[in-house]
């Protein structure tokens, strides 16, 4: 036991209260790695996981030649590992002489940013609305509903894509494009989970110790939530990244001068018949990558919220 | 071979393999049935009962199997039977009906067709040669048939209850409609896992009046799983009373009801709430209903027992069968020691 | 009783086809630019009276209110505008390439589901066994995986290296085939035209299967996650306790169970099959909706695009309307 702190003020009050909470979420964040050890294909794309983060954030100084300059004597050179490749070009060059490696290097940059800044916004934007409209109905509620049903009547790519074709490609008009549609997913969890939440007991208790009604959303309510959006949201990433891939494919995501697994794929296309490489080797990164997140956010789901009805 | 009992089984063992070791659910169980008896197997939840009904269907869900054992029907062991020969047995010979007949029943089909179901796979009706679907008289035969057999059971105006789903049904009558599909091909062994325990008091009894006119009408044995030792006495001629996976006590209704041998049978009439001139009495047993996966080494009854002395926790305890045929599992009745009338099972349960 | 409850369904989707419109109409006219520039295009000088001229046709003068009942008004009677780049009604562009993608949608649909239901029941019957993990297995990769890449990747392995099937296009030029009613395979069974079948047939395997993969292991998953609930239900156990054999137990009780959870996801999945259809028309030069709005988007094509998306949304709308109509013949529950 320690000493009983100084409650006098509210901000000793909601220190202690953070220290607390603090403690709480460093128990359940050990107690989940333990767990993490019954899920081995969990813990395996977790630290897949890692290793792409690692290798976006170190992309200078791990990739070994230069994403954008190529030499154009060692064009499509096949890899390393092929009759004619080269140690030079672990996995072979591209139609420019670029090093492929370096640009899948580089590429992990885009689809990580794109799935964790697409994710963020969604679940800010899907949140903050959920929770309002979850929390005091009325009209706004029946206002943005509304509008997220009309935003499911549309497929996720088709959207995207008529966004971007308005607004036009690029990294920040990407991001716009896939969370106006992906927070809808993010909405109506909390929005259900809201509403069945606000009838539960504590809400009313807390009603009646005199919280205010925020109070009651920010510090009672959302920590209750907070787990199945998490969950959620690790599993729509590798959506969120495929969407991203499919647009630079289709040339209208990131712009072709920066290295995106999807446009690496559409420029390979043309070489299929010489140079197979070009085109399925950023494929296969994708693949990877995505594979991993889907693996860990199956393995969080089934530890953290086994009830959440969500799937890849 | 055939030495008149309906049903025979013997030293029937089912086993489920768990984490922590394999449950003897069943464990070297004996039982003896006549043609047109009812019995009763009586005990607490999860002591197995429902499992032996399961294992005479030899329905033991993967990965829980029947270890051990003969179960003959009608001097044949259903256990050397191939699965389409087993199949024939199933529904038509001997049926069952189920505890939950909410969810027991098919949310999916029309009930009539489900009650059908069993006189179409067995080919009770003789058709013609066309395939079933294009043969109308067979198909209306069977439909006749399936009314008759509703009205048996009293589901009134069965024409219109034919077409309805199941989730139209009152419980009631889903009930009395599982006992028609159990009962359409005539079968001589009804098996009943606790057809009551889901229903309303006075449905309960009404479904225990339409059983017991089943059994006098038809002639059709019934097994009745209960864990209500009152219902059994009512309702049975006989009752073996389970205790975790055993069966300890085992008698006509007279012997069990009104002289009960085994401290767990005692235990479960009193737990029957019975009401005395002052108060209403409930003395429930002490203790939890055992961890199948660790039974202690002698009588398992021994950490709930009253009376329970050192030498029930040496050895397994024998089967002890008095003169009158009432048999027990207990060895402070017989006072740990042999007495001449009595006959004591010689097979040694439960190897270490 | 069951027809109000569709007929309430249908009601219910009418506004939301509305909401659609207006807002592809919004996005559209909310764009910086002004169309008539776009229209103009490389054309080059134009006076300004031509401009005014134009403006007036197309009614881009009038209050945005004014132009979105004209617009509304008009695609009720199934006129979406002309085409600012290809100078053609919009409606008449869609038509054309309508059966390609319908014809790729059909055949996608029908292979995944071809590879979901037995892969999914088989992995529920038998549960935890080699088979079960092998194929759970590839669902997982299968929605893990970009449909462009396994596009390609099919190519270089069915077409490039072991030369079975046709890269590109939906029919040989070698097949003289005659067109009636634009579906190629329904066409060449029409005019009795062998060569052309087996041509549009071979030319419709590939882009189904990359389509209709991501859906095949979303459905199988989900059967075989019903499917394991519904085994272990205890209507199953009657069926079995009445002598019904394995087949009938599986085929008949629990598969028609697990059919109506499984149905509500299939309608989800026409979402994928008609996103991933662009990409899919893209990878194997599929003459259909998809290639035509991702070429009009590069031309800032307004009006068409304006169209086949609206049309694709319209499409997702009216599938899940089956799927609902659908599942109230699955699920007796409903009726009520």
């Amino acid at each position: 036991m320690e000493a009983t702190p100084e409650l006098e003020t509210f901000w000793q009050r909601s220190a202690y209260l953070w220290r607390i909470r603090l403690r709480v979420w460093r128990h359940n964040f050990t107690e989940f790695l333990g767990e993490l050890r019954n899920h081995p294909m969990a813990l395996l794309g977790g630290l897949v996981i890692i290793l792409f983060f690692i290798m976006a954030l170190f992309a200078e100084q791990i990739a070994p030649h230069d994403p954008v300059r190529g030499n154009l004597r060692v064009r499509l050179d096949p890899p390393s590992w092929i009759e004619g490749g080269s140690w030079e070009y672990p996995m072979g060059t591209d139609a420019q002489g670029r090093d492929l490696l370096t640009r899948i290097i580089y590429g992990s940059r885009i689809s990580l940013l794109v799935g964790v800044l697409s994710v963020g916004a969604s679940v800010l934007v899907g949140v903050f609305l959920g929770a309002l409209a979850g929390y005091y109905r009325g009209w706004f509620d029946t206002l943005v509903s509304r509008f997220a049903d009309l935003l499911l009547a549309f497929p996720f790519l088709i959207f995207a894509i008529g966004m971007m074709a308005f607004l036009g490609p690029g990294f920040t008009n990407l991001i716009l494009a896939l969370t106006f549609k992906g927070w809808v997913e993010f909405y109506r969890l909390v929005r259900g989970e809201m509403l069945s939440e606000k009838t539960q007991e504590y809400v009313e208790a807390a009603r009646v110790a005199g919280l205010s009604h925020p109070a009651i959303i920010l510090k009672e309510i959302l920590p209750n939530i907070i787990q199945s959006v998490f969950v959620l949201g690790t599993l729509r990433m590798g959506h969120m990244i495929i969407m991203e891939a499919s647009l630079s494919f289709l040339g209208l995501g990131i712009p072709p001068s920066i290295p995106a697994w999807g446009s690496m794929v559409a420029a390979g296309r043309d070489y299929m018949l010489v140079a197979w490489w070009v085109a399925s080797l950023p494929g296969i990164a994708i693949l990877v990558l995505v594979l991993a997140i889907n693996l860990f956010g199956e393995g969080l789901r089934d530890i953290l919220d086994p009830r959440l009805k969500v799937d890849v | 071979m055939h030495n008149g009992n309906l049903l025979e089984i013997r030293n029937l063992t089912t086993i489920f393999p768990g984490r922590r070791g394999d449950v003897r659910a069943v464990d070297s169980l004996d039982l003896n049935m006549r043609a047109g008896e009812i019995l009763g197997i009586v005990g607490e939840s999860g002591c197995g009962k429902s499992t032996v009904l399961l294992s005479i269907l030899r329905l033991i869900r993967h990965p829980g199997y029947i270890s051990d054992g003969e179960i003959r029907f009608r001097g044949v062991d259903l256990r050397q039977l191939n699965s389409s020969a087993m199949r024939q047995v199933r529904g038509k010979e001997i049926s069952m009906i189920f505890q939950d007949p909410q969810t027991t029943l098919n949310p999916a089909f029309l009930v009539g067709e489900q009650i059908r179901e069993a006189l179409r796979l067995h080919h009770i009706i003789p058709g013609r040669k066309m395939p079933w679907p294009f043969d109308a008289a067979l198909r209306r035969h069977e439909k006749q048939r399936v009314l008759e057999v509703m009205r048996e059971v009293g589901i009134p105006s069965p024409i219109d209850r034919y077409v309805a789903y199941p989730h139209q049904f009152s419980g009631g009558m889903q009930q009395r409609a599982l006992i028609a599909a159990a009962l359409v091909c005539g079968p001589t062994l009804l098996l009943a896992d606790e057809p009551t325990t889901a229903l309303d008091v006075t449905i309960q009894a009404q479904i225990v009046e339409l059983m017991l006119r089943i059994n006098k009408e038809r002639g059709t044995a019934i097994i009745l799983v209960t864990h209500d030792l009152g219902l059994a006495a009512e309702f049975c001629q006989r009752i073996a009373v389970m205790y975790a996976g055993r069966i300890v006590e085992q008698g006509n209704v007279e012997q069990v009801v009104m002289h009960p041998r085994h401290p767990y049978t005692q235990g479960l009439l009193n737990c029957r709430p019975r009401i005395s001139m002052r108060e209403l009495r409930v003395q429930p047993i002490r203790g939890n209903v055992p961890d199948l996966a660790e039974l202690p080494f002698g009588c398992a009854f021994a950490p709930r027992c009253e009376h329970v002395q050192d030498v029930c926790r040496i050895g397994p305890v024998p089967m002890v069968t008095e003169p009158d045929g009432h048999i027990n599992r207990c060895l402070v009745h017989t006072g740990f020691q042999r007495q001449e009338n009595w006959q004591w099972s010689d097979r040694v349960e439960r190897t270490v | 009783m069951r027809a109000v409850k569709i007929l309430e369904r249908v009601l219910v989707t009418i506004p939301i086809v509305l909401g659609v419109a207006i807002l592809v109409f919004l996005f559209i006219r909310l764009t910086p630019g002004d169309p008539v520039d776009i229209m103009m295009g490389q054309g080059g000088a134009v006076s300004e009276g031509e401009m005014e001229q134009l403006r007036k046709e197309f009614h881009l003068d009038e209050p945005l209110p004014v132009q979105l009942w004209l617009f509304l008004k008009d695609a009720v009677r199934g006129d979406l505008g002309y085409s600012y780049v290809l100078k053609r009604p919009v409606t008449q562009l869609i038509s054309e390439r309508l059966p390609a993608t319908i014809e790729l949608a059909l055949g996608s649909l029908v292979i995944s589901l071809l590879i979901a239901f037995p892969i999914g029941i088989i992995s529920a019957v038998r549960q935890n066994s080699a088979v079960d993990r092998l194929s759970m297995a590839g669902a997982f990769l299968g929605i893990s995986m970009p449909s462009f890449w396994l596009g390609i990747i099919l190519i270089l392995l069915f077409s490039v290296q072991l030369k079975w099937l046709p890269v590109q296009g939906r029919i040989g030029f070698d097949a003289q085939l005659q067109n009636i009613t634009g579906y190629f395979v329904l066409d060449s069974l029409l005019s009795g035209n062998r060569i052309a079948f087996w041509s549009s047939l071979r030319h419709l395997i590939l882009p189904s299967l990359t389509l209709g993969a991501p859906v095949a292991a979303v459905v199988a998953r989900v059967l075989r996650s019903s499917m394991l609930e519904t085994l272990r239900s205890d209507y199953v156990t009657l069926a079995r306790s009445k002598g019904a054999s394995e087949w009938i137990v599986v085929l008949k009780h629990a598969l028609r169970n697990a059919l109506i959870p499984t149905v509500t996801v299939v309608g989800l999945q026409v979402g994928i099959l008609l996103g991933g259809n662009m990409i899919v028309e893209e990878v194997f030069g599929w003459p259909g909706l998809g290639r035509m709005v991702v070429s009009a988007i590069f031309d800032r094509d307004f009006p068409l695009i304006q169209g086949t998306v609206m049309i694709y949304a319209f499409t997702f709308v009216m599938a899940n309307l089956i799927v609902d109509v659908m599942y109230t013949y699955l699920n007796p529950k409903i009726e009520l």
